[in-house]
C-alpha cells in the first residue's frame, strides 16, 4: 500500500505541477565542413547561445508549463543534397517540434521544401533570397532583409560621394548573389550610376585573375559582389595583390566575418551590407541589448559576433516568443503568433509579411552599410558608415 | 595572358606526372588530382610549422611525394600492372577515394590557405604577383631538372627504354619493376609539387584536386601520352589559351572551351600536338 502511495505521488508531481519542464526539439544543420564552413559556424554559435541563455533562466514559460530548449543537429557539408537527407531526418528520426534554417539561401531553399512538406515551422536565417517565400509557403518565416535590399545602402552612399563613380559587378553565380545583384543593377541605373561591367563567377573559385583582367579593362572604379566568405576573402586578397586601382569595394557577407582581419592589409577599406552590428543600438523591446548580447558572446566564444551570430540568436528570441504568446508548442497557434509577430529586438525590428504574395518574408527589418578602417593603433575595425543617422564613422572614399 | 602562361607553368608541372605515369607504365592514374591536393596540404603544414620562404619548402614535399608514390607503386599499382588498364585505372581510383576520405576526416571540407606573399611586379595598370612568378619559375626549374634526369642519367635513360619497349629493355639487363616503381614516385612527386605551388596562389580544400586532376588531362591530351616537356608547354598554351579567351567571354565559359579542345584534340590529333616533335 505505501508503495502504491508514492507511485501516485510521484505521479501526481509530474503531471499535476504546473511548472514542470518539457522539451522542445529545436532542429538544424550546420556545415561544420565545406565553403560555408565560417559562415555558418558563426550562426549556430547564435542559436546555441540563446538556447543556453532561454535554459538558464528555467526555459520557455508558455501556457503555465516550462519548457527546456534542446537541439537536433548535423552536418550538411555545405551540400545541398545532404541538406534535404537531413531535414528529413531531423524531423522523422529527430522528432524536432522547430527548425531553424541552414546557413545560405541556397541551402535554405532546400530545406524549406522538406520543411513546409512536413508542416514544420522553420524560421530561416543566414538566408536572404526572396524568392523562396514566393511558392506559397505557410511555415516559413525569415530574419534577414531580403536580398534585394542588401547593395541599396552601397550604392545611395556611393551616389552621395561620387555620382561619376563606374561600378563593376563581380559575383558569385548562386542564389543569394543573384538575389541581390540583379536588383542591384536596376537600382544602380534608377539612381543614375554608371555601370560597367557585370560579371558572375562560379561558386568555389579560387583564381580571379582573369575576371581582375577584365575589372581593370573596363575602367571601373568600384566593384560590388561577391558571395560567401570562402570566394569573397579570395576576391579581396587577389584584388589587393593585383593592386587594383579601386576607390571602393563591397562584397557580400564576407567581410562581416571575425577572420576577415586575417587578410592584413587587404581586408582595410572593404565595406559589407550588415544586417546587424554592435554598434548600432537600439531599445530592445524583448530580450537583451545588443551590449549585452556582444560582450556574452565574445566571453562565451572569445570573438566578436558577426551578423550571422546574431541572426542566429534574434530567431531564437522570435520562435521563444511566439511559443510564449502561443501559450504553447502548436504549430497552427506558433504559426499564428509568428504571423502577428512586429518586435523590437536587440537585432532590429522583425515582421514577416502575411500577403499570400510572399508571406514570411522579412518586411520589417533595415540594413546598416559596415566598413573596416584601421583605427588610431593601427588595428582593422568595423564601423558603421551607412545610414548616417546610425554612423559610427564616416565613410573613408576613396580607399587608396 | 601573362597570368595565364604564369599558370600555365603550374598546370604544365601537374600534367608531367600524370604524362610520365601514363607514358611508361600504360596507367591512368586516378590518385593524380589527391596527391596534388597531399601537395597543397604539405606545403600548409610545412608553412605552418616552419614559416621561411614557401618555395624552400618544395624540395621536403617532393621527397615526401616520391616515398608516397613508392608505397603507392607497391601497395596498389604493381600487382595489376599488367592485367588490362581498367585494373590499374581501378586500383588507383580506390586510392584516390581512400586520400580524399581520410583527407575529409582529418581537415574536413573546409579551405585552407597558405599566408605567404612575395612583392609583385607592376606594368602600367596590371600587376603580376610575386607567388605567381616565384610558382611559375619553380615549375618550369623542376621541368628542366626532370628533362635533364631523363635524358643525362642512367635512370632516366632506363624510364626512357622501359616506356619505349619494357621487353627489350628487360632484355638489355634493366630491372623494369625498378624503373616502374621509380617512374611511379617521380610522377607522385611531380604532382605533389605542382599541389604545394598552387597552395602558394589559391586557397584550397582536400576536395580541390578534381580541377587540377582534369586539366592535367587536359594538358595530357594535347601534348600527346608520355611527353613531360611537351606537357609543360601544353600546359603554358592551355594557361595562353584561357587568358586570350577570357577578355571576350564569361569566365564559366572557359571548361566548356578546354573539354571542346580536348575532344577536337584526341579526334584530330590523337598522338597530341607534340607527336612529331618530340617523337
Amino acid at each position: 500500500m505505501k508503495r502504491l502511495n508514492l507511485v501516485l505521488v510521484i505521479l501526481l508531481a509530474l503531471f499535476v505541477t504546473p511548472g514542470f519542464a518539457q522539451n522542445i526539439t529545436v532542429g538544424m544543420t550546420v556545415s561544420n565542413t565545406g565553403a560555408l564552413n565560417v559562415d555558418s559556424l558563426e550562426q549556430y554559435r547564435g542559436f546555441e547561445l540563446w538556447r543556453d541563455q532561454a535554459n538558464a533562466a528555467g526555459g520557455i514559460k508558455a501556457g503555465g508549463k516550462s519548457y527546456k530548449v534542446q537541439f537536433v543537429k548535423y552536418d550538411d557539408e555545405s551540400n545541398t543534397k545532404r541538406v534535404q537527407q537531413l531535414y528529413t531526418r531531423l524531423i522523422t528520426e529527430g522528432n524536432a517540434d522547430f527548425l531553424f534554417s541552414p546557413y545560405s539561401s541556397s541551402l535554405t531553399a532546400t530545406a524549406a521544401i522538406v520543411t513546409e512538406q512536413n508542416g514544420k515551422i522553420m524560421l530561416t536565417t543566414g538566408a536572404a533570397e526572396g524568392k523562396t517565400y514566393t511558392l506559397g509557403n505557410h511555415y516559413l518565416f525569415q530574419m534577414f532583409t531580403p536580398g534585394s535590399e542588401y547593395m541599396k545602402g552601397a550604392l545611395d552612399a556611393l551616389k552621395s560621394k561620387d555620382p561619376k563613380a563606374t561600378v563593376a559587378f563581380v559575383y558569385e553565380d548562386a542564389s543569394f548573389s543573384n538575389s541581390v545583384v540583379d536588383p542591384a543593377k536596376a537600382y544602380a541605373q534608377q539612381i543614375g550610376m554608371n555601370v560597367v561591367f557585370s560579371e558572375r563567377y562560379a561558386p568555389n573559385t579560387t583564381d580571379f585573375s582573369a575576371l581582375i583582367d577584365k575589372v581593370i579593362a573596363s575602367k571601373a572604379t568600384v566593384l560590388m559582389g561577391g558571395g560567401h566568405y570562402a570566394d569573397g576573402s579570395t576576391l579581396a586578397k587577389q584584388l589587393y595583390e593585383h593592386k587594383v586601382p579601386l576607390k571602393m569595394v563591397t562584397l557580400l557577407v564576407a567581410p562581416d566575418s571575425d577572420k576577415w582581419p586575417e587578410l592584413g592589409d587587404a581586408a582595410v577599406g572593404v565595406i559589407v551590407p550588415s544586417q546587424w552590428e554592435p554598434q548600432v543600438a537600439l531599445k530592445a523591446q524583448y530580450g537583451p541589448s545588443g551590449a549585452d548580447f556582444a560582450k556574452w558572446y565574445k566571453t562565451k566564444y572569445n570573438s566578436e559576433p558577426s551578423y550571422e551570430s546574431a541572426g542566429g540568436y534574434a530567431a531564437g528570441l522570435v520562435l521563444q516568443r511566439a511559443i510564449e504568446q502561443a501559450g504553447g508548442t502548436d504549430t497552427a497557434k506558433v504559426a499564428d503568433a509568428l504571423n502577428k509577430t512586429d518586435i523590437t529586438t536587440f537585432y532590429g525590428r522583425t515582421k514577416f509579411s502575411t500577403a499570400a504574395a510572399d508571406h514570411g518574408l522579412q518586411v520589417g527589418h533595415a540594413m546598416v552599410l559596415a566598413q573596416w578602417q584601421k583605427d588610431k593603433s593601427g588595428h582593422a575595425v568595423k564601423q558603421v558608415v551607412w545610414p548616417l543617422t546610425t554612423k559610427s564613422a564616416n565613410l573613408v572614399y576613396p580607399i587608396h | 595572358m601573362i597570368d595565364g602562361v604564369l599558370i600555365g607553368c603550374v598546370y604544365g608541372l601537374a600534367a608531367m606526372g600524370l604524362s610520365l605515369i601514363w607514358g611508361v607504365m600504360d596507367v591512368i592514374n586516378l590518385t593524380h588530382g589527391a596527391v596534388t591536393v597531399l601537395g597543397m596540404f604539405g606545403m600548409y603544414l610545412l608553412f605552418s610549422a616552419f614559416p621561411v620562404n614557401a618555395y624552400l619548402l618544395l624540395l621536403p614535399v617532393i621527397v615526401a611525394g616520391l616515398l608516397l608514390g613508392l608505397i603507392i607503386y607497391w601497395t596498389a599499382v604493381h600487382w595489376v600492372i599488367d592485367r588490362p588498364q581498367l585494373a590499374s585505372l581501378l586500383s588507383t581510383f580506390a586510392v584516390n577515394m581512400i586520400i580524399i576520405g581520410a583527407g575529409t576526416a582529418i581537415w574536413s571540407t573546409s579551405p585552407y590557405n597558405v599566408n605567404y606573399t612575395l612583392r609583385g611586379i607592376t606594368i602600367g595598370a596590371y600587376t603580376f604577383t610575386g607567388n605567381h612568378i616565384a610558382a611559375s619559375t619553380a615549375a618550369v626549374v623542376i621541368a628542366l631538372a626532370l628533362e635533364l634526369f631523363l635524358y643525362r642519367t642512367r635512370a632516366g635513360k632506363a624510364i626512357r627504354a622501359v616506356a619505349d619497349n619494357r621487353e627489350a629493355a628487360e632484355l638489355m639487363g634493366i630491372s623494369s619493376t625498378a624503373v616502374l616503381a621509380l617512374a611511379f614516385a617521380i610522377g607522385i612527386a611531380l604532382a605533389m609539387a605542382s599541389g604545394a605551388l598552387v597552395s602558394t596562389l589559391f586557397p584550397f580544400t582536400i576536395l580541390s584536386g578534381a580541377t587540377y586532376q582534369m586539366k592535367s588531362f587536359v594538358v595530357t591530351v594535347l601534348a600527346g601520352l608520355g611527353k613531360p616537356m611537351g606537357a609543360l608547354v601544353a600546359g603554358i598554351l592551355l594557361g595562353l589559351l584561357e587568358g586570350a579567351v577570357t577578355p571576350f567571354i564569361a569566365v564559366s565559359w572557359i571548361p566548356v572551351i578546354e573539354f571542346g579542345l580536348f575532344v577536337v584534340v584526341l579526334v584530330a590529333f590523337p598522338k597530341g600536338l607534340f607527336a612529331r616533335a618530340t617523337a
